[in-house]
């Protein structure tokens, strides 16, 4: 397991921070409304057997606010810019909550340079039956507890005083959860309307008792897009990665290890 | 000096003990507590203590929107100042303020101020704000967009009023193709513009700029804060090179006069205590919604939350300045001891507050009319302006 290596590198004019770490396929990470700092020990834990990539969304930790950065669909476009940038090819994507929701916008734009999408409780489509939690009213230790199934590890989050630099970039990381969330809250009104453009392989995490998207819109998102498969993990929250990661991780590596690259090859077969 | 009288409307039949399960009474007490026999009874009673503001010898009558609260039954001051323009003659009429950003078409603000400024033959006054940190959850209207919106709004509303013909616009959040606003506003250029404001270095430079000279006036803020801001703003135009005339400060605060200091503290407790603590209140994720303020002011917040959104005492306020109460010689004082000191043209009396009932409020505006007011314009009368000095 290697530790991810700290970057900054300019992409459409925004200085952005990106971690980079691990050897293997090339796995991008796009982390939730709660910025990159509680999915780093995870996304080290995938480093032996990917070239992990972390980086702070536009707005994000300690990437800059861009001024062209107004909704979702510029994070999506900021995005296909570092796969270019980078050169990314047969990449991996695994998006948590917000991120998700950006690798979806991402994939029905284009999947040019993307081999599969995890998608851990991801955004993007509304469910008239069924209100998700409103994140932005919550306080925050209760904000925690909502998130996660298990109080124990709620309260040994909650224990730890956050530094005054972790402070800081948590208003950050609220400011810009806000500015592509607030309205509509969390969804793309379009986002469904293409959903079926997206052709690699899809698979959905869900835990039973998450508070914020609750599993109806699971359900809604894997009825969207042909072909993808829903997980439900019990006893979990909101944040697999944070309250299950084992078993999380093991999803993600079957998924990969199996489906993906199987799809993958008949994909380019037919190209 | 000119005295306005200002009111909330607040939802004062609200059954405190079983709202009191709600931690606000913004947006989450739900509106099975709205009972529209008494709503309908207080919205008679409040227009008619506004329009009894004219009998008194006040100079201006003010309204102001909220959304979805009982602290404020104004969703629409259009429609409070519409009623108050047929009902009365002279007196000056203040939306303080439209918010401007959480209308979707602005133009159709530009349009209802232009009807009311016809129909009063020029009497309004236009307000602007933001609306509060709450009404962005309300209404869903993004906050970080807050000023932004803000500002493009009211660049469009100015310019519907002040240039003729047909135009356009395209910004970024407001596009029209056609801008031709029917009533065009009775007063020329356009009605003035007051902004009101809990104290913004932003909002000052903004406002008190040589292209706008707002009126800026302070709010519901403790009086160390209403100097502060009040001085700032002098200081501001003194940067831009010229002198602040007192036409374009005000000060609005709320008011109790009864027959003693005791009396009047004895009376105004429960319900100031009321307006503060139950209708005001809110959680601090409801007030600073994420980039409704700037990301600097937002560092602090968590340090001092209890004193942001705390409960407060009248005792308390009084001696922060944040509520005058008292005999008609104490409130005379303390007002003419703050103008001399501030030199604001406009006071804004809220002379009803919480659960204030009719009694109690009538009785204080007419002791504020006839005892307080006429001595104040005198000793303003006598006292050169502080541009003068």
């Amino acid at each position: 397991m290697a530790a991810l290596t700290k970057h900054i590198i300019e992409i459409a004019g925004c200085k952005t921070c990106v971690r980079r770490g691990g050897s293997g396929p090339t796995l991008l990470y796009l982390h939730g409304a709660g910025g990159s700092g509680n999915i780093i020990d995870f996304a080290e834990s995938l480093t032996d057997k990917f070239d992990v990539i972390l980086a702070d969304h536009p707005g994000f930790g300690e990437s800059d606010l861009p001024p062209w950065l107004d909704n979702i669909h510029d994070a999506a476009y900021f995005y296909l810019d570092l796969m270019k940038h980078l050169n990314l090819r047969d990449v991996h994507i695994v998006g948590s909550s917000l991120g998700g929701w950006i690798a979806l916008e991402i994939a029905v734009r284009s999947t040019e340079r993307i081999k599969s999408l995890v998608l851990s409780a991801p955004a993007g489509l509304n469910l008239k039956e069924t209100r998700r939690g409103d994140i932005f009213m919550w306080e925050p230790p209760q904000r925690i507890r909502n998130m996660i199934y298990d109080q124990g590890i709620a309260e040994k989050i909650l224990s730890v005083k956050p530094t005054e630099e972790q402070a800081a970039i948590a208003v950050k990381n609220e400011f810009a959860t806000a500015r592509l969330a607030w309205e509509p809250r969390f969804f793309d009104p379009n986002l469904h309307k293409w959903l079926h453009r997206i052709d690699v392989p899809v698979q959905i995490v869900w835990g039973d008792s998450d508070k914020v998207f609750p599993l109806p819109f699971g359900e809604n998102l894997q009825k969207h897009i042909p072909g993808s498969q829903l997980t439900v993990l019990t006893k979990c929250g909101h944040l697999p990665h944070v309250e299950t990661p084992d078993r999380y991780k093991s999803i993600i590596l079957n998924f990969i290890e199996s489906t993906a690259s199987t799809f993958s090859q008949s994909k380019g077969a037919a190209a | 000096m000119k005295f306005t009288l200002f009111h909330l409307m607040p939802y004062a039949d609200l059954d405190l003990e079983a709202a009191a399960n709600y931690a606000t009474s913004w947006l989450q007490t739900p509106n099975t507590f709205y009972d529209t026999e008494k709503g309908a009874a207080l919205y008679d009673r409040y227009l008619t203590e506004l329009e009894r503001g004219e009998d008194l010898g006040f100079d201006g009558i003010a309204v102001n929107e909220h959304h979805s609260t009982a602290y404020g039954m104004m969703p629409s001051p259009i429609v409070t100042a519409s009623a108050l323009a047929r009902r009365t003659k002279t007196v000056k009429i203040a939306i303080l303020g439209s918010a401007l950003p959480l209308r979707g078409h602005p133009l159709t603000l530009a349009e209802e101020h232009a009807m009311i400024d016809n129909i009063s033959r020029g009497r309004l006054i236009t307000g602007m704000v933001r609306g509060i940190g709450a009404e962005y959850h309300v209404w869903g209207v993004n906050p970080v967009f807050s000023h932004e919106r803000f500002h493009e709004a009211h660049d469009l509303i100015i310019q519907a009023w002040t240039e003729p013909g047909i135009t356009s616009w395209h910004g970024k959040h407001y596009n029209h193709e056609y801008v031709n606003l029917w009533p065009r506003p009775y007063q020329k250029p356009h009605p003035p513009i007051w902004i009101p404001s809990q104290g913004s270095r932003e909002t000052i430079e903004w406002a008190a700029h040589p292209k706008r000279k707002y009126v800026y006036l302070q709010t519901f803020s403790p009086i160390k804060s209403v100097q502060k801001y009040l001085k700032m703003y002098r200081d501001q135009c003194e940067k831009y090179g010229y002198v602040c005339d007192d036409k374009q400060l005000g000060w609005a605060v709320p008011i109790y006069v009864a027959e003693t200091d005791e009396i009047a503290r004895k009376e105004a407790k429960i319900h100031y205590e009321n307006f503060r603590n139950r209708f005001l209140k809110m959680p601090i994720e409801m007030l600073l919604p994420p980039g409704y303020s700037s990301i600097e002011s937002m560092k602090g917040v968590a340090a001092t939350k209890a004193q942001i959104v705390g409960d407060v005492t009248l005792e308390l306020c009084i001696d922060m300045g944040m509520f005058i109460c008292g005999s008609p010689e104490t409130v005379r004082q303390k007002l003419e001891s703050c103008w001399k000191d501030m030199r604001f043209e406009h006071l804004l009396s809220m002379l009803q507050f919480g659960t204030l009932p009719s009694d109690l409020t009538n009785k204080s505006m007419d002791l504020f009319a006839k005892e307080v007011m006429p001595k104040l314009r005198v000793a303003a009368a006598a006292t050169p302006s502080m541009a003068a000095e």
